[in-house]
């Protein structure tokens, strides 16, 4: 089971050296968290403390939520990536059945536009998109903000790998019983692939909760700012020099990914790193 | 004869359980996500490619063809021209960095006998993180005067350095942060990478009087890694080549354009000027770039399963 030429010292070494690392990596961690519970006069005595001489508690937290509305874009960005990942699905999923399982003309030429918009970033359709958006006075709406994410053609090239190699016999019994492909799709097909909906759903989510690009291009509004854009606007603003509201409000939107990662590491390092391995 | 046997495979393929319904249901099925693949990729590439060859400027009401006068200028455009400059220079700070730290660490934690799980969990860590709101922790750390780093390199006796404001410094600054976010992406990649080889490998190598560690990480887990290796450089490439959200919240392209890269610049260009004729020129180029990365990309993947 194990390598050969496994000694001690070469063990301690090694952890020595990571632990050294794993330091440096939650440091930037640390500094919000601590930052975000000590005073702001502590921030410009010239030393770096590591405990807070006077903590502050809840207090930033409290302003992060009063003052900054965190919460605004918290709701947001649950609103806009959540959007974004249903319409996803809906869309992707039938397209990735048709894709898999069916025979008709144009399919190859369909999966071969597929594979071409995987390599599109949304910087190169994004100038067009907007004038479109203008056009029809859609500017600074959550639809602005979620329309260009509708399609995801990487959803639809990883769910067409994965319903191949759902079994025919069990969708041509469903079949054989009268039932419609559309029922056959979302009540046995889908039922049965649910790690890959999963996986799709946490680089989603992740993804668009963490996109500044595009919320930039097309929110004014302070109502309808997503956490990235919200935070940006907000350390843009003249209270952007208070740092204990700041890094809380930074703690606040970065919370729920963070928390989602600690409780499903698996599926998360999957569903981000998925595009990787394709 | 590779021609022979995709020809037999192809015969042999038994035909897709659709084959016998009627192509109207599949239609039916990929018919919304062709709408919106035509709405949302196809039709704006299109015309943003149309567009790049205009003097079209957002809020006029007329367009003037003008040819390629748009690439033309991007040529002598000097802040354009800074900005692919410093986006080639960051991206070659950060793949190489972010690709050797990614090896090292997955290398590392795999010889380890406990505390897998726990390393991985720290190194992937900055890789989930709102990149935006980790900037800004960076920013501050990395403050000029208040800054926690320069306050430890001042209690070290050494000189304070303001980073972010130093224009030898900045873009280098900004790769650092890059490297950190993605280092544990690359290092998952790797451990994918490592568990693919066999472990008797190792052994017929431990046979062959293969004693040190760096001997057969030379000679067996390097060149096993290779096709792992190339993949993994080109999706680092292509990721540090589309850096948008730390010059939007840390340098804003400064100080004096030092961090001007080209996402950014072609942002300013479309958005903030509203010169969209020559925005899209610049977007075509960008597009450009990364469709030959892209192609390499496939090459690579392509090899990737000869192995």
């Amino acid at each position: 089971m194990s390598r050969p030429h496994r000694f001690r010292p070469g063990q301690i070494l090694a952890h020595l050296l990571l632990l050294f690392l794993a330091f440096l990596f939650l440091f930037p961690f640390y500094v919000m968290v601590v930052t975000s519970v000590r005073s702001p006069q502590e921030l410009f005595v010239p030393e770096f403390r590591w405990l807070p001489q006077q903590f502050t508690g809840l207090q930033y937290y409290i302003q992060a939520v009063t003052d900054i509305p965190a919460l605004t874009f918290l709701r947001n960005g649950i609103i806009v990536s959540g959007g974004i990942l249903v319409v996803q699905l809906l869309t992707a999923i039938p397209c990735a059945y048709a894709l898999a399982k069916f025979e008709f003309r144009g399919r190859d030429l369909l999966f071969a536009l597929v594979l071409f918009s995987l390599t599109v970033p949304i910087q190169a359709p994004a100038l067009p998109l907007f004038l479109g958006l203008n056009a029809i006075g859609a500017i600074d709406t959550y639809f602005a903000a979620m329309a260009p994410f509708f399609l995801s053609v990487f959803a639809i090239f990883l769910f067409r790998q994965t319903f191949r190699s759902y079994p025919d016999e069990i969708i041509q019994a469903a079949r054989l019983d009268g039932m419609s492909e559309w029922a056959i799709l979302w009540t046995i097909v889908v039922p049965g692939c649910l790690p890959a909906v999963a996986a799709f759903s946490v680089f989603s989510v992740t993804a668009h909760w963490n996109d500044l690009y595009w919320p930039m291009i097309v929110i004014r509004s302070n109502d309808l700012m997503t956490p990235p854009l919200g935070l940006s606007f907000f350390a843009d603003s003249e209270s952007g020099a208070n740092y204990g509201a700041l890094m809380a409000t930074a703690t606040i939107l970065t919370a729920p990914l963070m928390i989602g990662f600690l409780l499903a590491q698996r599926h998360f390092i999957r569903g981000i790193t998925m595009t990787g391995v394709k | 004869m590779p021609a022979d046997v995709t020809l037999s495979a192809m015969a042999a393929r038994p035909r897709r359980l659709g084959a016998r319904l009627s192509p109207r249901i599949a239609y039916g099925l990929a018919a919304p996500s062709v709408l919106l693949l035509v709405l949302t990729v196809l039709a704006p590439i299109l015309v943003m490619i149309v567009l790049s060859f205009t003097s079209y400027r957002f809020g006029e009401t007329g367009v003037e063809w003008t040819g390629l006068e748009n690439y033309s200028q991007l040529v002598g455009d000097r802040t354009f021209m800074r900005a692919l400059r410093n986006t080639f220079a960051y991206v070659a700070m950060v793949t190489p960095a972010s690709v050797l730290l990614g090896l090292f660490l997955a290398v590392l934690i795999d010889g380890l006998g406990h505390g897998r799980g726990f390393y991985r969990l720290v190194f992937f860590l900055p890789v989930t993180a709102t990149l935006v709101a980790m900037a800004l922790v960076w920013k501050y750390l990395l403050h000029g005067s208040i800054g926690p780093f320069n306050l430890m390199l001042q209690s070290l006796g050494l000189p304070a350095l303001d980073i972010f404001g130093d224009r030898d410094l900045a873009l280098a600054g900004l790769a650092a942060i890059n490297v950190w976010s993605l280092a544990g992406f690359n290092m998952v990649l790797f451990a994918a990478g490592l568990t693919s080889i066999p472990e008797e490998l190792y052994e017929a190598a431990a046979m062959d009087g293969m004693d040190g560690k760096l001997d057969r990480f030379l000679n067996v887990t390097l060149p096993l890694l290779g096709p792992t290796m190339m993949f993994v450089i080109v999706t680092s490439t292509i990721t540090a080549f589309k850096v948008f959200d730390t010059v939007a919240v840390i340098t804003h392209g400064g100080p004096r354009g030092a961090t001007d890269v080209l996402l950014y610049t072609t942002y300013l260009e479309g958005f903030s000027y509203f010169r969209m004729g020559s925005a899209a020129a610049m977007t075509v180029v960008f597009l450009s770039i990364m469709m030959i990365f892209a192609w390499i990309q496939a090459r690579v993947l392509d090899r990737k399963v000869h192995y």
